[in-house]
């Protein structure tokens, strides 16, 4: 966390399977609703939790989410979301973030339009050890 | 998750998707729709996700294959209702929808579906009109 942010945990959740999913993207969505991001807003960074969240159950198994409330200088607010799973970890992550690439003979498409749907992303990852994904959206 | 009631009108069916679906919901109203097809022999697939608030990769593939399925079955695919917001996340998101149709609500949706069902044999006919 850069020394310049203030944060507050809002809430955290358990994701181990699809309706864990959903879940994840209603308290994210109703979250954002009541800070007054745009449907806009909402909608891309709803997306890229969906991504996330998925990603987590299909490759790590079960992991969590932990959303903050967090804000900038001059009290700008925003969101950020960290992915956390203990799963087999991402070996090569560039190879991981193009477009296209899926170990699972899927679309390739979650990690980076993830990526491209909010302000800011982290990734970091480790074999065997596990991933962690923060993204942040400033309002 | 509530089930996603599948109407068949006249020659279509019509799927109004109500609630937000998760994979395996659906997974199985993919296979609900095809079966429905199979059942009725419908020429029309509309799908209105106007109650859908977003659209993810694996939504966006889900209803991209439903329609190919359809297609082979017989039965041409028009998804309404989508909304702005849900549009531009899919094109940054970077999911291709080509080949589905696509009409901003029901009414235009089964103009448009009219038009795919009957279009070829029409021009067929005005061929044969035109070879006289
Ligand atoms: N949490 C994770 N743990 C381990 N590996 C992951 C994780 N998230 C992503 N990966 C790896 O990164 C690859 C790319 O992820 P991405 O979400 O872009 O594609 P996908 O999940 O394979 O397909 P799609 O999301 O389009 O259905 C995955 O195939 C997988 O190998
Ligand atoms: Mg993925």
């Amino acid at each position: 966390m850069k020394s310049s942010e203030n944060s507050n945990e809002c809430f955290e959740i358990l994701i181990s399977n699809y309706e864990d999913i959903i879940l994840a993207r209603q308290k994210v969505k109703s979250f954002m609703q009541k800070t007054g991001f745009s449907v806009l807003a909402q909608t891309r960074i709803v997306t890229a939790v969906s991504e996330l969240a998925r990603n987590i159950v299909v490759h790590a198994g079960q992991g969590k989410m932990s959303a903050y409330q967090i804000t900038k200088k001059r009290n700008r607010p925003g969101l950020k979301c960290v992915f956390k799973d203990q799963g087999p970890g991402i070996s090569n992550i560039d190879e991981a973030m193009k477009e296209g690439f899926s170990t699972s003979n899927s679309l390739g498409l979650g990690l980076s339009g993830a990526r491209k749907l909010c302000n800011e992303f982290h990734i970091e990852s480790a074999e065997k050890k596990g991933t962690t994904i923060s993204i942040v959206e400033w309002l | 998750m509530g089930e996603v009631t599948i109407l068949n009108i006249g020659n279509n069916i019509i799927v109004p998707v109500q609630t937000e679906l998760h994979d395996e919901d659906a997974r199985q109203l993919q296979t609900d729709i095809l079966k429905k097809i199979e059942n009725t022999g419908a020429k029309g697939l509309l799908i209105d996700v106007s109650a859908v608030s977003i659209i993810d990769s694996f939504l966006g593939r889900l209803l991209v294959e439903t329609s190919k399925m359809a297609r082979l079955m017989g039965t041409e695919t028009v998804l309404v209702g989508m909304k702005k917001e849900v549009v531009l996340t899919l094109i940054q998101l970077g999911l291709q929808m080509k080949n589905l149709h696509t009409a901003l609500n029901i009414e235009d949706g089964l103009a448009l579906l009219e038009k795919m069902i009957t279009g070829p044999s029409l021009s067929r006919r005005k061929d044969e009109k035109f070879r006289k």
